[in-house]
C-alpha cells in the first residue's frame, strides 16, 4: 500500500458549463502510479489530461470516484494541505507561476507557506536551487531569465517544499528546443538520483518516449496504458487520435507493413539499426 | 517585388550598460514566390530581423526596402508599403479585441481606409482562406472560440491586409500535434495559391524541411547560412551545431542508419518516402 | 521605450543605509518628511540640507542618481515656483503688464520648491537603498499592529510583491501587442485626444484579458504551493533590528528636535 504514490479509482469530473450544460472532462479513470515511477500522460488538447493533473494535488476534486495520494483521500478536506505538500505542480506558462520578483524569494514561497522555520527555509532554498543548477541566478529577477531557466526556478520552488512527486503540466510547451532539453534533463535527474515520482503531461512524443510508462487519454477516457514500447507499437491508432509517433517507431512500423520482416516496435535509432542491418547491410 | 536588407545592424539599449548588438551587418534579399524558413536559437537575432521586415524596428545602420521603398522613410508611400508585409506574431490570438470575429478581421482593412464593401469582401475572403465558415463564425465573439480557431481569426486579420509577404513567427507554438499538422498543411496550401511569399520562423525543423524552399540560419545577429534546406541539413552540420539548432528528427535517424552501413535516401522529407526507398532496396536484394 | 521605465528602482549596495532595517528606514523617512515642513528660516533649511547631504554620502550612491530622480519632476517644481511667485502679494520687486513679482513671493516660491526637492530626494533615498521585497516586508510589519482594526496588512504586502513582479512582464506584453496592432495599421501616436483614447482600445482590451488570464494562472499556482493567506506563514528573511536602526532614529530625532527649537523658540 505504501509503495503506491497515486491510486486513482474510477475518477470522473463533470464541469458545469454556461446555460446549465454539463461537460464531462474525465470519465471513469482508474490508474495507479508507483513511487519512483516516471509516467508520461499524452493526449490532444482538450482530452482531459490537464484536468487529471489538477486532481493529483487536489486543485480539482473528483465529482465521482476517489483519488488516494499515498493512501490519503483527496475527498477529505483535512488531507488537502498535506497532499499539496507531497505533490508539487509545475505549470505550462513559466511567467504565470513565479510569485516573487527575486529568484530565491520565489523558491522560498512554498516553505514559507508551510510555516518552515527561517533557518531551514534558507537551507531548503539553497539546496533546491543547486539541484536545478540555478544557484548563480538566485538574486536575479525572473524577468531576466530564459523560459527554460524560469521553469527550472519553478521546479526549485516545488522541490523546496520537499515533495514526493512532481506533476508537470506541459512544462515545455512554451519553450524553445534548448529550454526543453534543460527542463527534461533536470526532471530525469530528479527521477534517477532521488527517486522522485514524476508525472509528465506533454504532447512532445520524444519526451514521452523517455518515460517508464505512458498513459494515453482521449475524450476524458484512459485508452492506453503501458511502456513506451507497448504504446508506440499502435502507430495507426495514435495517428488517428491526432498524436505523433517517434521516427524510429514510425519507420519500423511502416517497413513491417510493407512486408519487410523487421520488428515493428523500435524505440531508438539504435534498435532500428540493429533490426535493419542483417537485411540491408551494403555488401 | 522583393524585400532587400542591406548591411543592417541593430543595437538595443544604445548608450546604456545593457547595450546589445542584436543584428550585425545582415544583408539578404527575399524574392516574390519564395518560402523562406528562418531558424536560430532564442536570442540569435531572428525576431529582431523579422521586425525589421515590416518596419516595426528601424535599423541602427543599413537599410531595409520593400519594392524599392526604404521603410525608414516617413512618407505615406513608406507606411503604405509596410502593410505589404503582413506579420503574424507568436500566439497571435492574444491580440484579438473586437466583439465579433468579423469586426476583428475588419480592423486592418479599416485602418487602410477601405470602403465598407471592400472591407466586407476582404473579411469574407480572409475567413474562407483560413477555413472558417463566414455564416457560422462572423458574428460570434472571438473569445468564445477554441484556441485553434482563435489563432485562425488572428491570422485572417493579417491576411485581410492583402500582404505580398506573410511573416509567421512560430505559428504552431502551444498547439498539439494535430493542430500543428493542420496549421502547416494550411500554410502550404496558402503558399500554393501564389498570393504571397511566406517567411516562417520556427523551431520545428520537421516542418521547415518539408515546406521551405530556402533556409536562413541566424546566429549571434548574423545570417550564417543561407541556402536550400536539405543542403544545409546534410552538409553544414558543424555550423548548425554552433548555431544551436538541430536537424529534423527523420534526417537524424537516416544519418544514423547510413553510419551503420545501410544505403538510405538522406534527403527524404517524409517518413513514407524513406520507408519506400528502404523497401525498394530490400526488394532489389531479394530478387538477385 | 517602455522598457526604460524602472519602478521601485533599487540600487544594490552594502552601505549603512542599505543595511538598516526597512521598518526603521520607513519610519525615519516619514518622521523626517514631516520635519522638513518645520523648517522656515534659512538656518533651518541649511540644517536640512546638511542632513540630506550627510545621508546621501552615507548611502554611497552616485549623486547623479539622486539628480535623476528629481529631474523628471521639473515641470511640477517649476509650476510650484511660478504659483508662489505670481500669486503672493507683498513688496513689488518688478512688474510687467498684469504680472507682478513680490519679494515675499520669490522667497516663498524658492522655499516651497526646495521643500519639494528635499521630499523627493529623501524618499528616493529610501527606495534606492531598499529592495522592493524588503520594502514590502517592512510595510507589512509596520501595518500588522492594525490588523485587529481590519487592515489587511499581509494581503496588501502580497499585492505589492506580485505587482512588482508582474510590471516587467506586462510592459513586455504591452510592447508586443502594440507591435501586433501596428502591423495591422493601428496608429497610437496621432490624432486629437479623443481619437487617441479610442485608438487605445485595441491595445487595452487584449492587455486586460491577458492580465486576467495571468491572475487566474497565478492564483492556481499559489494555491498548489499551499498558499492560504498570512496565517501561519514564516519568512525566509526575518527582519532584525540592529544598532544601525537606533542610530538612525537618534539622528532623525535630533534633527527634528533642533528644527522644532528653531521654529518656536528662536
Amino acid at each position: 500500500m505504501e509503495s503506491l504514490m497515486f491510486d486513482i479509482r474510477h475518477v470522473s469530473h463533470t464541469f458545469e458549463m454556461e446555460e446549465g450544460k454539463e461537460y464531462e472532462a474525465l470519465s471513469d479513470i482508474s490508474l495507479t502510479v508507483k513511487k519512483g515511477e516516471f509516467m508520461a500522460v499524452i493526449g490532444t488538447n482538450g482530452s482531459g489530461k490537464s484536468t487529471l493533473a489538477r486532481h493529483m494535488n487536489a486543485l480539482l476534486l473528483p465529482t465521482r470516484g476517489d483519488l488516494l495520494v499515498e493512501g490519503m483521500s483527496v475527498l477529505k478536506e483535512e488531507n488537502m494541505w498535506n497532499i499539496r505538500q507531497k505533490v508539487g505542480m509545475v505549470f505550462q506558462n513559466p511567467d504565470n507561476q513565479i510569485v516573487a520578483a527575486v529568484v530565491e524569494e520565489d523558491v522560498a514561497f512554498g516553505p514559507e507557506n508551510l510555516g518552515v522555520p527561517p533557518v531551514q527555509i534558507r537551507e531548503r532554498v539553497d539546496h533546491a536551487l543547486e539541484r536545478v543548477g540555478m544557484t548563480a541566478y538566485r538574486k536575479h529577477s525572473p524577468a531576466m531569465l530564459s523560459g527554460g531557466q524560469k521553469q527550472r526556478v519553478a521546479i526549485a520552488g516545488v522541490l523546496a517544499m520537499h515533495p514526493d512527486c512532481i506533476v508537470l503540466d506541459e512544462p515545455t510547451a512554451m519553450l524553445d528546443p534548448a529550454g526543453r532539453k534543460e527542463v527534461m534533463t533536470t526532471v530525469h535527474d530528479l527521477n534517477h538520483q532521488e527517486g522522485m515520482t514524476v508525472i509528465l503531461i506533454t504532447h512532445f512524443m520524444e519526451e514521452a518516449v523517455t518515460a517508464d510508462r505512458i498513459a494515453v487519454i482521449q475524450k476524458g477516457r484512459l485508452v492506453m496504458d503501458g511502456t513506451p514500447r507497448e504504446i508506440f507499437r499502435h502507430v495507426s491508432e495514435l495517428t488517428d487520435m491526432g498524436l505523433d509517433v517517434p521516427v524510429p517507431a514510425d519507420l519500423s512500423y511502416r517497413l513491417g507493413n510493407k512486408g519487410i520482416p523487421v520488428r515493428r516496435d523500435c524505440m531508438t535509432d539504435q534498435e532500428l539499426g540493429d533490426a535493419l542491418c542483417p537485411l540491408l547491410l551494403k555488401k | 517585388m522583393s524585400i532587400v536588407v542591406e548591411k543592417v545592424s541593430y543595437i538595443y539599449g544604445g548608450g546604456t550598460p545593457y547595450e546589445k548588438k542584436a543584428l550585425d551587418q545582415v544583408s539578404l534579399e527575399i524574392h516574390e514566390g519564395e518560402f523562406v524558413g528562418i531558424i536560430g536559437h532564442t536570442g540569435s537575432g531572428k525576431s529582431t530581423l523579422i521586425q525589421h521586415l515590416n518596419g516595426l524596428l528601424h535599423p541602427t545602420s543599413g537599410t531595409v526596402s520593400v519594392n524599392g521603398v526604404d521603410l525608414a522613410e516617413k512618407s505615406t508611400e513608406a507606411s503604405a508599403i509596410r502593410h505589404k508585409v503582413g506579420m503574424v506574431f507568436q500566439y497571435p490570438e492574444h491580440q484579438l479585441f473586437e466583439e465579433t470575429v468579423a469586426k476583428d478581421i475588419a480592423f486592418g482593412p479599416n485602418n487602410l481606409h477601405c470602403l465598407p464593401d471592400e472591407t466586407e469582401r476582404r473579411v469574407r475572403e480572409a475567413m474562407k482562406f483560413v477555413g472558417l465558415d463566414y455564416d457560422t463564425f462572423a458574428e460570434r465573439s472571438p473569445f468564445r472560440l477554441s484556441g485553434g480557431q482563435m489563432r485562425r481569426v488572428a491570422i485572417a486579420g493579417v491576411i485581410a491586409l492583402h500582404p505580398d509577404f506573410l511573416i509567421l513567427d512560430e505559428p504552431s507554438a502551444g498547439l498539439d500535434p494535430i493542430g500543428r499538422r493542420e496549421i502547416f498543411s494550411q500554410i502550404r496550401q496558402w503558399y500554393k495559391t501564389g498570393r504571397f511569399s511566406v517567411i516562417l520562423v520556427s523551431h520545428n525543423m520537421d516542418d521547415i524541411a518539408r515546406l521551405a524552399t530556402r533556409l536562413i540560419v541566424m546566429n549571434c545577429g548574423r545570417a550564417v547560412l543561407d541556402g536550400s534546406p536539405m543542403d544545409i541539413f546534410l552538409h553544414h552540420r558543424d555550423i548548425l551545431q554552433q548555431s544551436g539548432v538541430d536537424v529534423p528528427p527523420l534526417t537524424k535517424t537516416l544519418e544514423y542508419l547510413q553510419e551503420r552501413g545501410i544505403r538510405v535516401p538522406l534527403a527524404a522529407r517524409e517518413t513514407e518516402e524513406a520507408a519506400q526507398a528502404l523497401y525498394d532496396e530490400w526488394r532489389t536484394r531479394g530478387t538477385c | 521605450m517602455l522598457k526604460d521605465i524602472t519602478l521601485g528602482q533599487y540600487y544594490p549596495g552594502n552601505s549603512f543605509l542599505h543595511r538598516m532595517d526597512p521598518r526603521a528606514k520607513i519610519l525615519c523617512t516619514m518622521i523626517f518628511l514631516i520635519a522638513i515642513f518645520l523648517a522656515e528660516t534659512p538656518a533651518a533649511y541649511g540644517l536640512v540640507t546638511l542632513f540630506i547631504l550627510f545621508c546621501i554620502s552615507l548611502s554611497r550612491l552616485p549623486a547623479m542618481l539622486i539628480w535623476k530622480s528629481i529631474r523628471p519632476l521639473w515641470i511640477i517644481l517649476l509650476f510650484t515656483l511660478m504659483i508662489h511667485v505670481l500669486t503672493t502679494p507683498g513688496t513689488v520687486l518688478f512688474s510687467w503688464g498684469w504680472i507682478s513679482v513680490s519679494e515675499e513671493g520669490l522667497r516663498n516660491g524658492i522655499l516651497m520648491t526646495l521643500r519639494l526637492v528635499y521630499l523627493i530626494a529623501f524618499s528616493s533615498l529610501l527606495t534606492y537603498t531598499t529592495s522592493p521585497i524588503v520594502l514590502t516586508d517592512g510595510i507589512e510589519a509596520l501595518l500588522s499592529p492594525f490588523k485587529k482594526m481590519g487592515v489587511p496588512a499581509h494581503e496588501l504586502a502580497m499585492m505589492m510583491t506580485i505587482a512588482l513582479r508582474f510590471i516587467p512582464t506586462l510592459l513586455e506584453e504591452t510592447d508586443r501587442i502594440m507591435k501586433a496592432q501596428e502591423s495591422r495599421g493601428a496608429d497610437f501616436s496621432s490624432g486629437n485626444l479623443w481619437r487617441r483614447a479610442q485608438n487605445m482600445i485595441p491595445l487595452l482590451v487584449p492587455l486586460f484579458i491577458s492580465a486576467f488570464r495571468r491572475a487566474d494562472d497565478l492564483a492556481t499556482a499559489m494555491e498548489s504551493r499551499c498558499y492560504r493567506g498570512g496565517e501561519g506563514r514564516t519568512r525566509m528573511h526575518e527582519l532584525v533590528y540592529s544598532w544601525r536602526d537606533s542610530a538612525g532614529f537618534a539622528a532623525v530625532a535630533a534633527v527634528t528636535a533642533v528644527l522644532l527649537l528653531m521654529r518656536w523658540w528662536l
